[in-house]
């Protein structure tokens, strides 16, 4: 990389540091371990807090509603006994329309209360509408950062919406073309500007995120008396995971089984000019939600409050084709136009509550607003005008960035199991080639890797003799 | 594409500028993206007259002062829904025959 970009890469910690308001390395314990839940509790908040917080955006406090025509449908074909009662959380109901809101109030009341003039994200999602209708309310400027076309200046309608949602907003867009670079070019801005980094990964972030899986409980327990017995979650960076399974528990559902969800784009690079509108998933994707799983320290923080791996207890991917059918599904049955992206769980769900017994329930979290551009007919028509065959049979045949396959029916779709054992390893092998050459591990890295991985420390030492052997 | 071929100060405008040059961008790209430049839009309000494709500097929403090339005049959206793709066309109807067959079965 040219000189001007190394030049500002070396100063990252530094303007890390001032556009957040403190330094991470008070949490580091050893080249490999850091006290996690140290950093979770260092902004200081409660969880009431959050929800006053939040309740003073406008945020959160979204509907939970039973889908009973679509578990009739999965009933319908279940085996007799199964089908689990579906509910979705309609986090389309947030001010901006996802949950994203609810990372974006709790960073925008601590860059407020800081005395920041402004707010840097980012990011091509529906975070960057949520922190900049979350700045327009607090009175903060805002730049959205968004990786948005290829190098023809042809960008996807998804997030061309987005785009324009965060403009809607009063934020300065600042669109660029493919590339890991889009870090650089924040921090340049960040240094320029002197504004918060509202990065996705931050503890506030994710903080503002627990209050989901709180009222996901609390809902639950209105509607059925118990919390759910399952909440299947879309996947990308890892946050709506965390944020979910953390706030479960804060709740006290300890029984409720967390499933991670992705769309399979298998074989996409994230960083290829041309594959880049070869996808019609712009998040929720496995090139997010492996590599975050795996390695979540490759955030634009030092250390990313959102470790997935530590809080799912089973990831499951699903086709593009499946997750277009279920969003038509939804609008049809159920009188809930929403997603695309965000309907991954709700694919997933389906296949999930199929194999499941009547008295289970399964949550979706999350939806999103949809509107034009952010529509499965206009990612569809874009798909095929860049080449991706569209067509109708059997979502197993989905080739990603060459063919998008429309179920025929529900029985169809299908939630295939990622080798959770697989991922642990990979994510082992990534902690220990960060560490210094020859560094050997503790066993308080141990200790921590077997957390952060949801496993035991023997199944680490195991995993580590592997790879060293 | 722009309406107007042109700026005076005080339009809302879009320009581009190239923020890397292919031989300044990151190691380890793929080829296909190593070869491009990094380029980025800004929009914001024009400082001074320009034609399309003539150097303007813009002050954006945050007030920063951005240079580039004037790209559009009033830059606008133009995305859409989109025709019903014919695999998604039938799936209401499909589905919602099934749920009420289904509860006719279950006797409800």
């Amino acid at each position: 990389m040219g000189g001007r970009s190394q030049e500002v890469l070396a100063r990252r910690g530094e303007i890390m540091r001032r556009a957040l308001g403190f330094d991470y390395a008070a949490f580091e314990r050893t080249p490999i371990a850091f006290d996690y839940e140290g950093l979770m509790a260092s902004h200081g908040l409660s969880l009431d807090d959050v929800r006053a917080i939040q309740r003073a955006a406008g945020v959160g406090g979204t509907p939970l509603i039973e889908l009973r025509n679509l578990t009739d449908l999965v009933r319908s074909y279940a085996e007799p006994g199964y089908g689990a009662r579906i509910f979705v959380k309609d986090e389309a109901a947030n001010l901006a329309g996802s949950f994203k809101d609810r990372r974006a109030s709790v960073s925008i009341h601590v860059a407020r209360e800081r005395g920041y003039e402004g707010v840097i994200a980012a990011t091509s999602g529906n975070y960057g509408a949520a922190v900049a209708s979350q700045a327009a309310r607090a009175g903060l400027k805002c730049i959205i950062v968004q990786e948005a076309f290829d190098s023809r200046h042809v960008g996807q309608p998804e997030i061309i919406e987005k785009s324009r949602l965060c403009e809607a907003f009063g934020a300065e867009v600042v669109q660029l073309t493919v590339g890991p670079e889009l870090f650089v070019v924040m921090l340049e801005l960040l240094e320029e500007t002197g504004y918060f980094a509202a990065s996705l990964y931050s503890p506030f972030g994710v903080a503002g995120i627990e209050t989901l899986g709180y009222e996901i409980a609390e809902q639950m327990r209105g509607l059925t008396g118990a919390p759910p017995t399952h909440v299947v979650v879309t996947h990308a960076g890892g946050g709506n995971t965390t944020g979910t399974a953390r706030g479960l528990r804060k709740a006290g559902a300890h029984e409720t089984q967390v499933i991670s969800a992705s769309v399979d784009l298998t074989g996409l690079h994230m960083a290829s000019d041309t594959d880049f509108n070869r996808k019609s998933f712009t998040t929720g994707h496995t090139g997010f939600g492996v590599p975050f799983a795996t390695w979540p320290d490759r955030a634009d923080v030092p250390r990313n409050a959102a470790r997935a791996l530590r809080y799912m207890d089973r990831y499951v991917t699903v086709s593009q084709g499946e997750v277009f059918y279920a969003t038509e599904a939804l609008a049809k049955l159920e009188g809930l136009e929403r997603g695309p992206s965000g309907n991954t769980a709700l694919a997933a769900a389906l296949a999930i509550a199929r194999d499941l017994p009547r008295d289970a329930t399964v949550v979706v979290q999350e939806t999103e607003y949809t509107g034009a551009g952010k529509h499965h007919w206009s990612q569809l028509a874009f798909a095929r005008e860049n080449g991706i065959e569209v067509r109708a049979g059997d979502p197993a045949d989905n080739v990603p960035g060459k063919s998008i396959v429309i179920p025929e029916r529900p029985e169809q779709i299908r939630a295939r199991d990622v080798d959770l054992d697989r991922l642990r390893r990979s994510y082992v092998r990534n902690a220990l080639e960060h560490a210094p050459a020859g560094y050997e591990p503790t066993a308080e890295d141990v200790a921590f890797l077997a957390e952060d991985a949801h496993t035991t420390p023997e199944a680490v030492e195991r995993i580590v003799a592997e790879l060293r052997g | 594409m722009a309406e107007r071929d042109g700026c005076v100060p005080g339009d809302w405008v879009e320009a581009e500028r190239v923020v890397l040059e292919p031989a300044d961008r990151a190691a380890g790209l793929p080829e296909d993206t190593a070869r491009q430049p990094l380029k980025m839009w800004v929009k914001g309000f024009a400082c001074q007259s320009a034609r399309i494709g003539e150097e303007v500097e813009v002050e954006t929403m945050t007030g920063r002062l951005v240079r580039g090339t004037l790209t559009d005049v009033l830059p606008g959206y133009t995305h859409t829904f989109g025709r019903p793709p014919a695999e998604l066309a039938s799936v209401g109807r499909n589905l919602r025959v099934r749920v009420a067959a289904y509860r006719e079965r279950e006797g409800r």
